[in-house]
């Protein structure tokens, strides 16, 4: 468990610049310069630092090493499906043949990544078990509010948006499904889970009205629990007028085992970057498709992939659609990635990642709450990909709680697990090892637990200090949202804030 | 077919039989026992069969070799998407594995690094922007269009939102997407035929006690600069309206900043900062304000710089966190939670190697290249360049009424020289006749140039 992040402690990129210094170089000009009108100028150039490109390359080099990425290690973000990112998936779209394609072009010299992203999108439709997919959505939260646009296209066809104005979602939910909702225009109603962290259906009864435009649901849900009633809970959103919303952030236990489309769902968002594979890159790109039922097909963003014959076009001709949620077509780069992942998979690969991301999870589920002072709540039901410990026992005995543990993993060289939520488990360290980690890292893992609970019951300081190990020690969060200390650029302190 | 598959360690049939037995499970199949017979699946998904990393990266390659990029043929496409050069440092940063494959720093101490990128990104974009804070990443120009709208609407407790007339098609249509939910009204301002500018006529008679903010963007979407930009915010300021400013961030080395221009929202694309076209994504939405009021309403992850508890260093993480959705929920100032954070560490990385001076000469070299592209073709009968009179940058509009070639016909006969010609403009602004939007970057040669004049010579009918 011996780990030690670079530490560089590296300066600000600006506090590096010398004058003069320059890390470009660009063609000599072949054009007569032009002369602009004065007030039209800049007055004072940008403060950007100046550089050679040595410096600049070795500054972010050394960031880099001050940063945890997948493959370093385990990464155990629960409904974040840290999987591993195949190296082949960044080499394709390495070329200029990609690169150095406007969205612009005419069809003809683009037929190629039409054809791909024609086919990714009928395999994406038939992943998820629904008709027709968009490619558009930056990422997950994006496609949420696609659909929920959807949703709102759909009631207004109807002539019932009027009425229509509430979505419901469980207190379980991601955050994005009510942020979603309520971007769309909707009211949020958040109904309650039952007993065993799943869909109340008394709840959901007493949720549901003529008022209700649709209900979002992950399946699993976020404490990686098969919603069983599922069948059940379309048929009475359904009965109530309203559309069901698939949250596909945790999509990657039910590949080629079961299709959102056959629960009951009408709308779908694929999180790319999740399920496919593709790097989260820090924070993103990512990428979010939606995909719908034919009786929803009509709505989709503008434009749509499709294919006359052996071409491949753009289709702008969708009176009904919601129009545009971005400029131009998608995250290509990030999609085509997608396509070479689902090809090197297969179908029967695909199964394998489910299969083996649910067997990870239950293997460490199950070592992990014999851990003292965790407990898995609902012990008596399975788990798919991911499942939520509560570290509620170890604070009551030692103090220590789910946070401090959190950075007591980050010493051993393991990344955390999603804390504090969902809201419905107290102390909760959400956990989703993926299917691309192995034995030995997930027994690492447990090890790694094990001796932060016991230093916990011995040496409660030790972990309430951690982490130790990293680039830098416990940050004060405090000062740095505070009104008179936040600092949001290195021109100044934000005082006026 | 192997059983065991590259990426999945545990496939390996010795490892999942003794994790199986190790958990008490007979088989797989057993975990999902939970899900109703009825929706399981019972036959294999209707996908082509797993092929080898060889087999597949041959099959991708060969489908994209059948594209024509910019490179095959010389495009004068922008309006967007911009085609800049993308030093090869740039390529290699955002290629490091800690960076690409890393997620949403949520325990900063072991995330230093992505964390610092986008501290310095953010302060960047603040400095090219001339504002006080920026965020670190919307998904595009559009949406980020329609986040400054229901901010400005949110701030001012406002509900109607002016734009120009010459706008991008996709941004307008995003941003009424973004609109209509939260019950803004778009209203347009018209512009001079003749120079470009906003009409301050109408904009007086459109601005009201009901407007949250007047948006204009600098350049404009066909190129030509607003020479009244900060009598327009004035106008706006009066009645209590935010100016908010869109910008191409190359403009920005060498002309007025929004910060100059006394925007309090300024946004924009960061594709051209290092991020290829990519056939349009992804992309890289650039928004930055100014005040606290606007900070506590700002979309978007925010990065602050701090120090460790124990005070010993400096460090960086995720800020004013109550304003997101994971806290917030149906409260949050935005819904978005991925970003394009990769593409504002590129944009980062490519103004760090220009600096101020390479941002300055890349804007002279553009201006000089795009203003000697609208002479040569002004030189050609029967063509009208620029369609406006004020100062252009980057991009311009062709008017080809003159030549009795419709503009779509235009472009299918440069064609044939090898050549993509601009953006046919007749559908969205029938107003400009037969016309397109050319875009002349730093990558265009005069060779280039000259050849575009010579085939459009040609293609007009007129005697080389």
């Amino acid at each position: 468990l011996t780990f030690k992040q670079a530490q560089w402690d590296e300066p600000l990129i600006i506090e590096r610049s010398s004058e003069g210094r320059v890390g470009f170089s660009l063609p000599s000009p072949e054009t007569p310069s032009v002369n602009v009108t004065v007030q039209l100028l800049r007055k004072r150039l940008p403060k950007l630092p100046e550089l050679s490109e040595t410096e600049v390359v070795q500054h972010y080099v050394r960031l880099s090493q001050q940063n945890y990425g997948v493959d370093l290690g385990i990464y155990p973000l629960g409904s974040c499906t840290m999987k591993y990112n195949p190296k082949m998936s960044d080499r394709v779209v390495a070329t200029p043949k990609l690169q150095d394609l406007h969205p612009l072009q005419d069809a003809e010299s683009v037929q190629g990544i039409l054809r791909i992203l024609y086919e990714l999108s009928g395999w994406l439709a038939e992943i998820v078990g629904l008709n027709k997919v968009s490619l558009q959505p930056a990422a997950g939260a994006h496609g949420e509010f696609a659909g929920a646009m959807i949703m709102r296209a759909y009631h207004r066809r109807n002539g019932e948006l009027e009425k229509r104005d509430e979505i419901v979602v469980p207190d379980s939910a991601h955050g994005t499904n009510p942020a979603s909702a309520a971007m769309a225009g909707f009211k949020v109603v958040e109904m309650p889970s039952n007993q065993e962290g799943c869909v109340d259906l008394e709840a959901l009864r007493s949720s549901l009205s003529h008022r209700t435009a649709g209900l979002m649901l992950t399946n699993p849900n976020t404490l990686g629990m098969f919603e069983s009633d599922i069948l059940e809970i379309a048929e009475l959103v359904h009965a109530a007028g309203g559309l069901l919303y698939y949250d596909g952030a945790n999509l990657n236990a039910m590949l080629g085992e079961a299709k959102p489309g056959r629960m009951g769902f009408d709308i779908v968002h694929i999180n790319i970057h999740k399920t496919f594979a593709t790097p989260h890159g820090g924070g993103g790109p990512g990428s979010g498709p939606i995909a719908v039922t034919k009786e929803l097909e009509r709505f989709l963003p503008v434009p749509t992939v499709e294919r006359s014959g052996d071409k491949y076009y753009l289709d702008f001709e969708r009176p009904d659609s919601i129009g545009k949620i971005r400029s131009f077509w998608g995250n290509i780069a990030v999609l085509v990635r997608a396509y070479a992942y689902i090809m090197m998979m297969g179908r029967d690969g695909l199964e394998k990642v489910a299969d083996i991301s649910v067997l990870n999870a239950n293997y460490l589920a199950k070592k992990l709450s014999e851990v003292r002072g965790l407990e898995l709540p609902f012990p008596e039901k399975l788990r798919k990909h991911e499942f939520v410990l509560s570290a509620a026992k170890m604070a009551r005995e030692t103090g220590v709680t789910a946070a401090h543990l959190s950075k007591r993993l980050l010493d051993f060289g393991i990344h955390a697990p999603t804390v504090y939520f969902p809201l419905i488990v107290d102390e909760a360290l959400m956990i989703e090892p993926t299917e691309t980690v192995s034995k030995q890292e997930l027994d690492k893992t447990v090890i790694a637990f094990s001796k932060a609970s016991a230093e916990a019951y011995t040496n409660p300081e030790l972990v309430r200090d951690a982490p130790r190990n990293t680039a830098v020690t416990r940050i004060d969060e405090a000062r740095a949202s505070h009104p008179k200390t936040m600092q949001l650029t290195w021109r100044r302190g934000t005082q006026s804030a | 077919m192997m059983e065991a598959h590259p990426y999945i360690p545990n496939s390996a049939p010795v490892v999942k039989e003794e994790m199986l037995r190790d958990i008490g499970i007979r088989d797989v199949h057993a975990l999902f026992q939970d899900i109703p017979e009825t929706i399981r699946m019972n036959s294999a998904l209707e996908l082509p069969p797993r092929r080898c990393e060889m087999e597949t990266r041959l099959q991708v390659e060969d489908m994209l070799s059948r594209n024509s990029s910019t490179r095959d043929i010389t495009s004068f496409l922008g309006g967007g998407v911009w085609p800049h050069y993308v030093p090869a440092a740039v390529d290699e940063i955002v290629a490091r594995s800690e960076f690409i494959t890393s997620y949403t720093p949520y325990q900063p101490e072991i995330s230093q690094g992505i964390l610092q990128a986008m501290f310095e990104y953010q302060s960047m974009i603040a400095e090219l922007m001339g504002m006080e804070f920026a965020n670190s990443s919307l998904y595009d120009w559009g949406t980020a269009l329609g986040e400054a709208a229901r901010m400005s609407a949110r701030v001012t407790g406002r509900d109607e939102f002016l734009v120009p007339h010459y706008i991008q098609p996709d941004r307008l249509r995003t941003l009424k997407t973004f609109s209509e939910p939260a019950g803004i009204r778009i209203v347009e301002v018209g512009q001079d035929r003749r120079t470009g500018a906003i009409l301050k006529d109408d904009l007086q008679q459109k601005v009201s006690s009901n407007t949250a903010g007047v948006y204009i963007e600098n350049p404009s979407y066909l190129g030509f600069l607003e020479p009244g930009a900060k009598g327009i915010g004035e106008i706006a300021h009066e009645k209590g309206a935010l100016f908010v400013i869109g910008a191409d961030p190359t403009s920005l080395g060498l002309f007025a900043s929004p910060g100059e221009l006394d925007a309090d929202i300024a946004i924009g694309e960061g594709q051209p900062l290092g991020n290829h076209m990519n056939y349009g994504g992804p992309l890289l939405g650039l928004f930055a304000c100014r005040g606290a009021r606007l900070l506590r309403q700002m979309p978007g992850r925010l990065i602050g710089m701090t120090m460790t508890r124990d005070g010993t260093s400096k460090a960086f993480t995720m800020v004013l966190q109550t304003r997101e959705q994971h806290i917030r929920r149906e409260k949050a100032s935005s819904n978005i939670c991925t970003n394009e954070a990769l593409c504002a560490v590129a944009a980062a990385a490519y103004l760090a190697l220009m600096g101020p001076r390479g941002l300055e000469e890349l804007g002279k070299l553009i201006l000089a290249n795009s203003t000697y592209a609208m002479r040569q073709l002004g030189g050609l009968d029967g063509i009208t360049v620029p369609v406006f009179e004020g100062q252009h940058f980057k991009e311009f509009v062709v008017r080809f009424d003159g030549t009795g070639v419709a503009a779509s016909q235009v472009n299918a006969k440069l064609r044939h020289h090898g050549i993509q010609g601009g953006i046919c403009l007749h559908d969205q602004f029938p107003e400009l006749g037969q016309s397109a939007l050319y875009c002349v970057t730093e990558l265009h040669t005069r060779e280039q140039i000259d050849q575009l004049v010579s085939a459009m010579k040609v293609v007009i009918g007129e005697r080389a």
